[in-house]
């Protein structure tokens, strides 16, 4: 499938600060890129620069074959853009807001009211159309905002931190609109949020210090923790230190990880050497001994612990797995 | 075009759904009123014209026209609609023009409500009506330099104080230049060529002639082109501060 954003080698620097340094993506149709990144990363300053709102200092914005650079408006037509935190015009009602997004992007007539009716109705803001925006709370500022950058239907999704400030039933609704329309578009997200990342998105970026560091499919991500195929499984008290032994024990075993849960019962964590799987060999190991698990399950990695270790790390700055 | 008139609807809308346009048009009207009828004398003149009236708008645009023009471009960086605006598929100059648009119609419409000075003057008197169509042109014009200059002002800093005070200052300097009382402080040294270049940047030079009924090309092209230009330097302060 064709590639719908092309970023090469994009570099934004103001005076001294290096926002952005060397950052290449392609993203294609049907796609859904998460970027992550600690505050300060550089995320926001790449969107800007791929929506066109600020000039790179050096490199190339491509999308829809459009460079952002020497054709804005045509680039800028096939882009919905959510700005960080979601501004609109306080005065204006979501009603007359969305009016004036819809002329300014030219859908007109019958297909333009069409369009705010169908888009009003995905994002559930039939009851605030006439109040004006000033007096509407976060989450539906934050809706209106999305409201606004799907209008017109784009190809392209550039969403700055989409859920913010949203109630854990919003979250997930934006969520599944932004799963629905996925196929269709190249969708770019940015979020603090690895749950999110790992319910959404196709592939995720992390930048640190205006570097691309990771890219990959969130699996592939999970494949990085220590904690990936690791067994963890909750034993009583009494048991609890001859099956940590006894595990411990095992060549394909790296180490042991326990947590006492309360109720006379301990959690173990029994991490892999080498992530290999050892789901198998745990519950071989705990038939031959008798054991009796009261539950058992194989983790699939700790995002937040991957995360950490791949924007702390001093020594893998530059490194980029897969682009 | 059609992306300006756009622009230009909404922000001439915005005007309407706040205060700021009813305070400001009563105002403009209640210190014309003063100026013309207390300061300038217009019955004590015993003249069917409007000169008494004209004569202030210079001071009065001075005050009046940086509280208009101060929101323009801070309001929207502050709030971030600036990000919103300039990633929606519209040029720079289409949104420079829309605002400033919205914002001259506006002042348009709040000299437009000062016409029953005009059926005063007419029932009074036979005033000679082109000279006062004339004035109004000149005064028009002369509240867009205005408008220009605060609008670019505007762009240059998110806080709608320090915009509305160097406006302030920025237009009261255009007022002043043309001044005997600034032109006699350069007529003693300076070269009369340069004289004339600071009297020539005056507004009220320009206003006060065409004022009198006499539209030369000239002033409108003074007007014309101070605007062209202020609105220029307005593109380029957007663009050099809306990454900061």
């Amino acid at each position: 499938m064709e590639n719908l954003i092309e970023v090469s080698d994009l570099r934004k620097s103001f005076g001294p600060l290096v926002a952005v340094d060397g950052v290449s993506l392609q993203i294609r149709r049907g796609e859904v890129l998460g970027f992550l990144g600690p505050n300060g990363a550089g995320k926001s300053t790449t969107m800007k620069m791929i929506t066109g709102f600020i000039a790179p200092t050096s490199g190339a914005v491509r999308v829809c074959g459009h460079d952002v650079a020497t054709d804005p408006i045509a680039a800028k037509r096939r882009i919905g853009y959510l700005p960080e935190g979601a501004p609109a015009y306080g005065e204006m009602t979501p009603a007359s807001f969305l009016d004036f997004i819809a002329d300014i992007r030219e859908l007109r007539g019958a297909q333009k009211e069409a369009r705010i009716r169908e888009v009003v109705g995905k994002i559930h803001l039939e009851h605030v159309m006439t109040q004006t925006i000033d007096t509407l709370s976060k989450g539906f500022k934050r809706r209106v905002g999305l409201a606004q950058a799907i209008l017109h239907d784009p190809e392209v999704l550039i969403l700055d931190e989409p859920t913010d400030g949203l109630d854990p039933n919003q979250k997930h609704e934006v969520r599944s609109l932004i799963g629905e329309m996925a196929p269709n578009k190249a969708i770019v997200i940015s979020t603090h949020i690895l749950e999110e990342v790992d319910a959404l998105c196709t592939r995720t970026a992390i930048i640190a210090r205006g570097r691309l560091l990771f890219t990959g499919t969130p699996a592939e991500l999970e494949a990085r923790s220590h904690f990936h195929n690791a067994v963890t499984l909750t034993v009583g008290d009494a048991q609890a230190d001859a099956v940590r032994t006894a595990l411990a024990a095992l060549p394909a075993v790296a180490g042991v990880e326990t947590r006492d849960v309360g109720n006379a019962r301990r959690r173990l964590t029994v991490l892999p050497r080498d992530g290999k799987p050892i789901l198998e060999l745990v519950q071989q190991t705990g038939r031959a001994s008798g054991w009796a698990f009261d539950e058992l399950y194989v983790e699939s990695g700790h995002l937040d612990e991957v995360f950490r270790t791949i924007t702390t790390t001093a020594g893998n700055a530059g490194e980029v797995t897969r682009t | 075009m059609s992306r300006i008139g756009t622009l230009f609807a909404r922000e001439f809308r915005g005007y309407f759904a706040t205060p700021v346009a009813y305070v400001f048009i009563v105002i403009f009207l209640f210190l014309t009123g003063i100026f013309t009828f207390y300061v300038g004398g217009f019955y004590e003149r015993s003249q069917a014209d409007l000169e008494p009236f004209f004569r202030y708008h210079p001071w009065l645009y001075m005050l009046l026209i940086p509280a208009i023009s101060m929101r323009l471009w801070s309001e929207e960086r502050k709030s971030g609609t600036l990000e919103l605006l300039m990633t929606l598929p519209v040029s720079l100059l289409e949104a420079v023009l829309g605002k400033f648009l919205a914002a001259w119609a506006f002042t348009a419409i709040a000299l437009a409500l000062t016409f029953p000075i005009w059926l005063t003057v007419n029932y009074l008197g036979n005033p000679d009506n082109t000279v006062i169509a004339a004035g109004y042109l000149g005064s028009l014009l002369m509240a867009g330099g205005f408008l220009a200059i605060g609008a670019c002002i505007s762009a240059l800093t998110k806080n709608q104080v320090i915009a509305f005070v160097i406006s302030f200052v920025i237009c009261f300097a255009f007022n002043l230049s043309g001044f005997p009382l600034v032109l006699d402080f350069f007529r003693g040294w300076a070269p009369q060529a340069i004289v004339d270049v600071i009297g020539s940047f005056s507004f009220l030079t320009h206003f006060t002639s065409i004022q009198k009924g006499v539209i030369d090309l000239r002033d409108i092209l003074y007007f014309a082109t101070l605007i062209a230009f202020w609105l220029y330097a307005n593109m380029l302060a957007i663009d050099a501060k809306k990454s900061s």
